[in-house]
């Protein structure tokens, strides 16, 4: 309202600040953005290099100056890489690994979701305070019993120790589940148990349904956990023809530390599908993410 | 107990069940047999023959421990500020009104879905010393080349700006926690005559701090168990310069099958990692606002 009785240069010079503040917050975006993009170049570059170097000539690798696309498509730099790194044995053991873990790990973290968000108990928050502290335990402080185990029941040397973890839950996924468990309406649990539901009956008909969003997060995760392992395959597996894609890669590395090309190539097979997989579902990526704001 | 409850209980313990069985294989009983395994050696299926506390004596006296604790500390104290920074620097910006925000993100993010193995592969490439295309790309601006992996002076500062590769999923949880930030925050600063890093340090770090801790405290976490990337990468070399404390152990475990030795390693390392975790929330009482 004071203003309105200022006298008319005021105003002017409060015009004139308003148009340099907006000057500035302009300038300040385009600055943004100039850095924005600079940082996103660096951040995929490296990505783009391997597809480029995937398809050059061995001698083109290291050139001064460096040769950003290669004068020939070295195609053949694939059919090569599969002669030391057997792609198809390796992604069928990959699947053989993951597929089976997915579904453990969907339906063991599901349901003590439920029963720690649906169901009231005795000591149930203080059960869950212990899952979420185990979260923070190095995998290194429970590795070698877990290990001595294994090697016990003779399941070293197989997929088992792979596999059969993860059927005893997640406590990742039981906290990503039981957040969105959380927020399913309360009627509804209500209604059906007044309608005879068991609880077992409303977790397979009204939650699972109803968050079929959480549960692509929880597929979709784990199924890349189980694509990208390499510390499980590391310690378990000694034979070759049970290479998981991780393994198998890092086998082919260290026995051909030079071959950049067929390197790239093969690296380029194993990684592919993740980024497809990840374009596919960005939207389901992201959610999961900021959700549990869990993901290092 | 009443019998209602008693029902109840039964109930939720069955619902729980898949994971309270894991917790008991893959948790407690770890973590109590290791303890155990800490005082005794034994090469994996044999028997533990109790030794007292001679692995933590070995321990202290063996150069390599305390060289892959250092080094380990190094890692620590390099990547977990310097992706910190990186992270909230990038996720303020991607916060503003720019256009292809959409994209960017993804950018920051997709280097995340990349197996560690090829990563590491890659990244070897990228740092050679003659010829690879991050010397190279120096060499525009007159910066000799740098024996980045070849060097024991050069291999850690290597291994911790490539943790920055890595920021994705902090930068995502960042911007959640920005997007959190009331825009009449800004305005009032604004009103009070902020400018753009004013506003910064008194609104937005204080507003996002909790986050800034909850990123702090994974990253520390993850940076002391670090292992896949300098494994694959340098072996733990030059000279031992990056034989961090997860190399260290791994070997110890099984390479040279030292079983006992190696969970006195793992429960110092629990140790360091519970310690760090409680320092930082301590530390972080006096500067986390909290709504």
């Amino acid at each position: 309202m004071a203003e309105l009785v200022q006298a008319p240069g005021i105003v002017v010079v409060r015009q004139r600040q308003k148009a340099v503040a907006r000057t500035a917050a302009i300038g300040g975006r385009v600055l943004a953005l100039v850095v924005l993009v600079a940082g996103a170049v660096a951040f995929v570059f490296p990505l783009l290099w391997m597809l480029s170097t995937s398809l050059k000539d061995l001698s083109e690798v290291f050139t001064v100056p460096p040769i950003w696309i290669p004068h020939a498509l070295h195609f053949d730099n694939y059919p090569r890489s599969l002669t030391y790194f057997p792609f198809p044995l390796y992604l069928r053991n990959t699947l053989i690994v993951v597929m089976p873990s997915v579904i453990g790990t969907v339906v063991s973290s599901a349901l003590p979701a439920y029963g720690f968000s649906r169901l009231r108990w005795p000591g149930r928050d203080v059960v869950f305070t212990v899952l979420l502290a185990t979260l923070l335990i190095p995998t290194w402080t429970t590795l070698i019993p877990v290990y001595v185990l294994f090697a016990r029941m003779h399941w070293t040397g197989t997929f088992l120790p792979l596999i059969v973890p993860n059927f005893f839950g997640s406590a990742f996924y039981i906290f990503l589940l039981r957040q969105f468990f959380l927020r399913q309406p309360q009627e509804l649990i209500d209604a059906a148990r007044i309608d005879g539901s068991s609880h077992l009956g409303v977790f397979a008909r009204i939650i699972l349904p109803l968050s079929k969003p959480a549960l692509a997060v929880v597929v979709l995760f784990s199924f890349m956990d189980g694509w990208k392992d390499f510390f499980g395959p590391l310690i378990y597996l000694d034979n070759q023809d049970l290479y998981t894609l991780s393994i198998g890669l890092y086998s082919f590395q260290s026995q051909h530390t030079t071959d950049w090309t067929a390197l790239m190539a093969a690296s380029l097979m194993v990684l592919s599908p993740m980024i497809v997989l990840f374009f596919l579902t960005q939207r389901t990526f992201v959610e999961g993410i900021t959700f549990t704001g869990l993901r290092g | 107990m009443s019998k209602t409850q008693r029902g109840e209980m039964l109930l939720g313990v069955l619902f729980i069940s898949p994971w309270l069985i894991g917790f008991i294989w893959f948790n407690l009983y770890p973590i109590v047999a290791s303890i155990y395994y800490s005082f005794t050696s034994f090469h994996v299926i044999e028997t533990p023959q109790w030794v007292g506390l001679n692995n933590f004596v070995t321990l202290a006296q063996d150069d390599l421990f305390w060289t892959s604790l250092f080094n380990t500390a190094y890692y620590i104290v390099g990547s977990v500020p310097l992706d910190l920074l990186a992270a909230l620097f990038f996720a303020v910006l991607l916060n503003l009104r720019v256009p292809l925000r959409d994209l960017l993100r993804t950018c920051y993010y997709i280097p995340t879905v990349v197996p560690t193995v090829a990563s590491a592969i890659l990244w070897i490439m990228l740092f050679n010393t003659h010829g690879g295309i991050i010397n190279e790309t120096l060499g525009v601006f007159r910066i000799p080349e740098i024996p980045w992996l070849s060097s024991p002076n050069w291999a850690m500062p290597a291994l911790i700006l490539l943790s920055v590769w890595g920021i994705g999923s902090p930068v995502i949880i960042f911007l959640a926690g920005l997007q959190d930030v009331s825009t009449t925050l800004y305005e009032a600063a604004h009103l009070d005559g902020a400018g753009p890093l004013q506003t910064f340090w008194h609104v937005t770090v204080p507003m996002v701090s909790p986050v800034i801790l909850f990123n702090g405290v994974l990253g520390i976490i993850g940076a002391a168990q670090v292992f896949v990337v300098p494994y694959i990468m340098t072996a733990g070399g030059p000279l031992n310069a990056t034989l961090v404390y997860g190399i260290e152990l791994f070997q110890n475990a099984f390479v040279y099958y030292k079983m006992g030795y190696a969970s006195a390693m793992a429960w110092i390392l629990f140790l360091v990692v519970f310690g760090l975790t409680v320092v930082s929330l301590q530390v972080s009482r006096r500067y986390v606002h909290y709504e």
